[in-house]
Formats: structure tokens, sequence, C-alpha cells
């Protein structure tokens, strides 16, 4: 059958199971937007390209499948740009589709011509650019096959105006992806399975490190499983968090950074770290040198250019997460840990019963009290939390407790401020049955709040808590550690934020006090309709603990007193 | 030390882009880079050099991997193979010094290209170590130009390399048991 490119693309998105995109129009995308009309998928119309990438990522991460963003050529192009790496540094498989200038034109400098391809190449798994109609059905097909498989990621698709408007026979049948040297699925062979078993058969003090990988290979259910036979405690990434069960006894928390100094302690003294996908980011480990000295180590992860990247390990497991579990979990057995576990259990002291609900505030209306409130509220529904970058998102991931796999959103890799509002939204399509919170600062809010508009606009029940502390707060805590207190571009002047949310219909409102937390969040969760709630928190607060850029693990910045955090501290 | 790697990719436009932004985003140093046509023609060649340690040529080989155009890539450092580069070299050759250039060409088993009235150019093929004699031996007469390919490289034996089973041997070092010899 004979079809534009355009009727193509939007039939191959419908075959690849796409019922949403997320897009902003422009000349050199006009043709596809012109078919669009034959089209059962949705287009969410956003405020600006970055948005919309971040909305594709979103729904990516809570669904689990692609997200689609389109963009028009030049400047809607290059506004992708964002979006595309912070997919790419946390593995998010987005299908992002751009209008470029007419074939006979590349090169030429036309208006609103950008080299797109060329400027993601470093950022992209893969991209393409297509030049003629015959070409579309098979490069959407392979662009969704190479985002979705192995280590997912973004890809990018720019297709030329006149690819889009001229006409040639369709056939998905015979559009089978070529992709010759693409080989997603390796697997480990029997001897490494053998070493791995027999380093984990020997180990007394072993610590699985649980990664995104988890979440991505669906292997959820055979971590715990493999946790509870081998009695092996559990640390989390960022992008783990949500991987295994908060609640679970033989869960740590995060490591790393701002993980717990308990956790840190436990992967130093180890003797066998079982990284369970996921890839020794530098906020993981902090110095190499002096990071797990005594642990031997195994790396199940399925991308071999991550095996000794970061960290020497003694066994490399190259495969998916869940079939090499597979493979595994009939041959382990369980082993009594209670030494070890013990030891674990005094490293904690009684930070492990300390609940920071009962924690005196002194008047003082704590960023981490409003989170750990609003999990008390919200843990028992399908809560999806989104979070921005910054104290706000640290203070989530140590005070919002956890349990189901993607109910935790956020940039990890490349720390994207504004990614919170948008990936809400895609968050919230993805899932519209799911109840969606958006954490997000005062600083980053506003790199992306022209996405409001787009919440009203496809009527979305998301609601926004904005962590308001009148700070670019992390950056503001660096210079308070490491830059003498010399608060330089760090204060913000912000708008009146209750207003602005009324400006675009969304019920607002603004909470000072404690007492007012668990109404306000009560009162937003009955609306139906998106909230905005103002937190007007503590300003100069400070996320404790900390390993600082370069330290060893072990060597952490301590909270200074028992309480929460203060900024009584000066 | 210096690896030599030989890399198959998909013959498409934009490959030797991707392969040279990978080495300059994962700042790997390539020392010299060829590429050209194969017995196949939807297959291009390209053989790299650079300089990294064992660990570091594993990941190398790994994130060309990572390229989705790429079908094979074969780490031949440690491997028997034939590793050519060809120079041409303009020398300085007045009326005296012509005939003694001349000798050492031959020596070389060089031949010379073109003649003018006071410089000869010399094309030589080769190892590298060979090209670099002839250059030490006619630096004294003045080399006015040079140019280099950069190596293509071959393994011995009759084995030719398997596109369809590759991307898992990432790790594993080819061992190779035809091996013939020749000069
Ligand atoms: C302000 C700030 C502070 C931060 N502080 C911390 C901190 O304290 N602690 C912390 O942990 N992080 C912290 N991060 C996040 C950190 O930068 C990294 O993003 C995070 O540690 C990465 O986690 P990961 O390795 O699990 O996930 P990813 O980076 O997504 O890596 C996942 C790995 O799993 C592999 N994989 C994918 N699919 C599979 C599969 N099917 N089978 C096997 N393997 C697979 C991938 O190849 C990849 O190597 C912070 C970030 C910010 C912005
Ligand atoms: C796009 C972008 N620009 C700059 C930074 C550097 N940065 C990291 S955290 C941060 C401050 C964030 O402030 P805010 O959004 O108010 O959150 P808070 O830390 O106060 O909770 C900044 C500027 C970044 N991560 N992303
Ligand atoms: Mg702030």
């Amino acid at each position: 059958m004979t079809k534009t490119g355009a009727q193509i693309l939007w039939e191959c998105l419908e075959r690849e199971r796409v019922s949403h995109v997320f897009g902003y129009p422009g000349g050199a995308i006009l043709p596809a937007y012109d078919a669009l009309k034959h089209s059962k998928i949705h287009h969410v119309l956003v405020r600006h390209e970055q948005g919309a990438t971040h909305m594709a990522d979103g729904y990516a991460r809570a669904g689990g499948e692609v997200g689609v963003a389109v963009a028009t050529s030049g400047p809607g192009a290059t506004n992708m740009v964002t979006g595309i790496a912070t997919a790419m540094l946390d593995s998010s498989p987005i299908v992002c589709i751009t209008g470029q200038v007419g074939s006979k034109l590349i090169g030429s400098d036309a208006f609103q011509e950008t080299d797109i391809t060329g400027v993601t190449l470093p950022i992209t798994k893969h991209n393409y650019l297509v030049t003629h109609a015959s070409e579309l059905a098979r490069t959407i097909r392979e662009a969704f096959y190479v985002a979705r498989s192995g280590r997912p990621g973004p890809v990018l698709v720019d297709i030329t105006k006149d690819a889009q408007q001229t006409s040639c026979e369709f056939d998905w049948e015979a559009a089978k992806p070529q992709l010759p040297g693409y080989r997603p699925d390796l697997s480990p062979d029997a001897k490494e399975y053998e070493q791995a078993l027999e380093l984990i058969q020997k180990a007394k003090r072993p610590v699985i490190l649980a990664g995104h990988g988890i979440i991505v290979s669906g292997a959820m259910q055979d971590v715990r499983t493999f946790a509870e036979r081998t009695g092996i405690p559990v640390a989390l990434t960022l992008l783990g968090i949500g991987a295994f069960p908060a609640s679970h006894p033989l869960n740590l928390g995060m490591m790393g950074m701002h993980g717990e100094a308990w956790v840190n302690h436990t992967i130093q003294e180890a003797d066998l770290l079982l990284a369970f996908g996921m890839r020794f980011d530098d906020r993981v480990t902090g110095n190499l040198k002096t990071y797990a000295p005594n642990a031997r180590k195994i790396h199940v992860e399925i991308d071999p250019a991550e095996i000794n990247k970061n960290v020497k390990v003694d066994v490399a497991l190259v495969g998916d997460l869940r079939e090499v579990l597979h493979e595994l979990l009939p041959h382990v057995n369980t082993v009594d840990r209670s030494e070890w576990l013990d030891f674990i259990d005094q490293l904690k002291g009684d930070a492990a019963v300390r609940d920071i609900q009962n924690l005196p505030d002194n008047g003082h209306l704590y960023a981490a009290h409003v989170i750990n409130d609003l999990w008390r509220e919200t843990r028992d529904a399908d809560t999806i939390v989104v979070t921005d970058v910054g104290q706000h998102q640290m203070w989530e991931a140590q005070y919002y407790k956890h349990d189901r796999a993607r109910s935790l959103i956020t940039s990890g890799g490349l720390g994207t401020m504004g990614f919170a509002l948008p990936a809400a939204i895609g968050a919230k399509v993805a899932r519209p049955e799911a109840e969606v919170w958006a954490i997000v600062g005062d600083g980053g809010f506003q790199m992306t709040m022209a996405e409001l508009a787009t919440v009203v606009q496809e009527n979305l029940k998301v609601n926004i808590a904005i962590i308001n502390n009148g700070f670019l707060g992390m950056v503001r805590q660096w210079q308070e550690f490491f830059y003498e207190r010399n608060y330089a571009a760090t204060p913000l002047l912000n708008p009146d934020f209750v207003k602005l949310g009324e400006a675009y219909g969304i019920r607002s409102v603004a909470v000072t006090q404690r007492s007012e937390v668990v109404p306000a969040v009560q009162a937003a969760r009955r609306h139906d309709g998106p909230v905005l709630i103002n937190f007007k928190v503590e300003q100069e607060d400070t996320v404790y603990p900390m390993v600082a850029a370069g330290a060893s693990l072990h060597e952490m910045i301590r909270r200074p007193s028992p309480i929460v955090e203060t900024a009584a501290d000066e | 030390m210096m690896n030599t790697f030989v890399v198959y990719v998909e013959n498409k436009p934009g490959v030797l882009t991707r392969v040279a932004s990978l080495f300059r985003r994962r700042a790997f140093n390539i020392d010299s880079l060829t590429v050209g046509r194969t017995e196949k023609p939807e297959v291009s060649r390209m053989t790299i050099t650079a300089d990294a340690d064992r660990d570091q040529a594993r990941r190398i080989e790994a994130n060309l991997y990572k390229l989705v155009n790429v079908l094979l890539v074969e780490n031949i450092t440690n491997q028997p193979a034939i590793v050519r580069d060809l120079a041409m070299i303009k020398v300085a050759a007045t009326h005296e010094a012509r005939s003694h250039v001349l000798e050492l060409a031959s020596v070389f088993r060089a031949r010379v290209v073109d003649v003018a009235p006071d410089s000869l150019t010399i094309e030589i093929t080769g190892a590298e170590d060979k090209i670099d004699g002839l250059l030490e031996v006619l630096r004294p007469y003045g080399v006015l130009e040079m140019v280099r390919t950069g190596i293509v490289a071959m393994r011995r034996g009759s084995k030719s390399p398997n596109m369809a089973a590759t991307a898992s041997n990432f790790a594993q070092v080819v061992a190779d048991d035809d091996v013939s010899y020749s000069v």
C-alpha cells in the first residue's frame, strides 16, 4: 500500500505500541503533524522541547515502554539535547523524532538547519538521518528495537521534510530491522558462573549493590529471592531505589555520597560485593583507591563496556540480570549470616531506631519532615514520586521509603534540574491510575515550569510539592562546606508560586508550619485536579551525611547532632 | 603499549565519525586510523592503532561494540599479522647526493616514483619500523615532504573473521592455531 512518509511514521509508531507522543511543531516537521489526524496517537503539546524529552523519559521510566518526543529542525531539535543526554546517562529508552530541512538543502545552512545527528552523536545510543520515505519504516523499527533492548537508551531519528512528503510502498513485515552488528543478548559462560558461585559460597561479609539495571531487567523478585535465600543484605543506588523494598529487613538503604554512614561502612567492610545492574558511579564509590579494599567483586551487567571501567572486578557476568540470576539461584543456599548482620546492626546503632518523624522541629519546617510526612500519607497508595535535582532530591531518597520499582523517578547521572515537572507529566500519562507527586526545588522548578500549562491542558492530576528554601540549596551546601559560606549566586528571588499556579488555574497553597503539612497533602489528594503546594522550608538546611567529592566512602561528614538537620548548626 | 585493532563496520555514511567520536569522547588516544573497502561491498574495514594497557584495550573493544554499525572487532596486537604502512618521502637530492639516495632506497626495497632536478620522491611499503629506518637515513639529505597512510593489518593464516559469532568474544583473546607464515 502506498503512503506518505508522514503517514508511515505514525503508523509505525502505533505498531510500536505508542499511545502518546510529546511534541512541538514547526516547519520541517509540519507534514508529519498534518498526517497526525489519521492516527489514533494522542499528541501532547508541550511548552518547550526539553519538556517533551523529559516527558518521554518519565513515561518510559514509569511504564517501561519507549517514550516518544517530537520536534522540528534547528532550535526545536537542539532544545531536546538536555533531555536526550539525561536519558542517555540513566539508560532510559526514548525515541526522538525531529524534522529536518529538505534533503536537497542539507549542508546549505538552510533556514533552521542543524546537523542534529552530529550534535547528538555522543549522547544517543544510536541515531539516524532519513532522507527517503522508503527508509522510514525500517528505521523506526530499528530505533525502537535499539532503544528498548540491551542497555536501553535514547535514539534520535531525523527525517527530512521531503522524506515525510513523498510517497512509497509501505510494508511493515518487509521492514524488519537489519542490524547485523548489534547484539544486545550476551550471556556469561559456565566457567564464569562457577567462579561467581565459588566467591558467593566463600564470602563471610557479602553485600548486594542493587542498581537501576534490576528495574530495567524486571528482576525485582529474583533479587529478592536471591537476597533472602543467601541472607545477603542489600544496599541501593539512587536509581536502584524501589528495586528492593525499603521495608525489607535485608534492606540497608542508599549507598554513596548521601547514603547513610552505616551503608557505606558496610560496603567498606565487606569481603564480597555483588553489583547487580549498577555502574559504580563516582557518587557511589567515592575515592576509587580506597573503595571496598577488602572485597572481591562480582559484576552482573549487560554492558561489557562497564566492566572494569571504574572498579576492577574479579568476576564479570555479562548478560541480562534476570537471566543471570535464574542461572545462579538454583545453586545458592541458605547461610547463617547473623554475625555479619549483627555487625551491621551495630554500625547502625541507634540510627536504626531513629525515626525522624518524632524528632523535634523546634518550630522549623524541615524539608526532611515534609517528605517523610508525605510518605506516611501516600505510602499505601500506588504512588510515583518524581524528583528534581538538589537537596530535596537527596532528602526524598533518604526519607521517602520506596517499596516498589518505578515508584521513584529522578535524574541521577546527568542531574538535570528542570526534570521533575515534565517527567511527572510523562509518568502520569503512562500510569494514569497512579498518584503522581513531583517534588521539586524552587530553582529547578523555574527551569521548566512552563509545563504547568501542559498539566492543565491535558487535565492531569499531578501534585507538585515545591521544596522552597529560597536557595539553589545543594550548591549553597557546597559553598557552605567547601567555599567558606560564600553564597555567590545561590540565593533565589522567587515569584509567588501560589499566584503562579493560580494563574494557570491550578489549585495552589503555601505551607509554612509543620502542622499544615499533612492537612495540605490530604487536601491535595482529595482534590480532583492538579495541586501545587509551596512548602516554605528552612533556608539554610543541609543534607547529611555527605562524602565530599573525591573523599573515601567511609570519610563522611556526619550529622552534627541527632536532630534531623539544622539551621541551628552554626 | 600500542594496540592494533581491526574493525569491520557497516559501509554507511557517518560510521567513520562515530568511531572517531568514540575515541575522542572516551579519551582514548588514536595513533593511526585507516579505513577502506573489503571483499564485501557492504563492509568497510578499519585498522586502528591506539596506546592502551590491557584493560583499556578491552574497554576500547567493548565500546566499539556498542556502536550499532560495528560488526566485528579484533585486537590483533599479540597475533601473527601482516602489518603495512605506506609512505611517500620527497628528499632533497642534488646531483652529488642523488646516487646515495638511490642506493639507500634500493637497500630498503623502496621505489623512486618521481624525479625532479633537485629532489626524488620515494615510495616505501612495509612495517612501521622499516619506514622509520629509511626516514632516519634519509633525514641528513633533507626530507622536504613526507606522508604516511597509517597502518593496515591482516592476520596471518587462512582463518577469516566470522562476523556472525562475534560480540561475545569482546574479552577473549582469540587463539589462532592454524597460522601460516609468509615472508
Ligand atoms: C545531587 C545528586 C546526588 C547523588 N547522590 C547519590 C548517592 O548518594 N548515591 C547514589 O547511589 N547515587 C547518587 N546520585 C546518582 C548517581 O549520580 C548515579 O546516577 C547513580 O548512582 C546510578 O545508579 P545505577 O548505577 O544503579 O544506575 P544507572 O546509571 O542507570 O546504571 C544502570 C546499570 O545497569 C546496567 N543494566 C541495564 N539493564 C540491565 C540488565 N537488563 N541487566 C543487567 N544490567 C543492566 C546498565 O548497563 C548500567 O550499567 C546522585 C545524583 C545527584 C544528581
Ligand atoms: C540544569 C542544571 N544546572 C545547574 C545544576 C547544578 N545544580 C545542582 S543542584 C543545584 C541547586 C538546585 O536548587 P533547587 O532546585 O532550589 O533545589 P534545592 O537544592 O534547593 O533543593 C544546582 C544549581 C544542575 N544540576 N542542573
Ligand atoms: Mg532550593
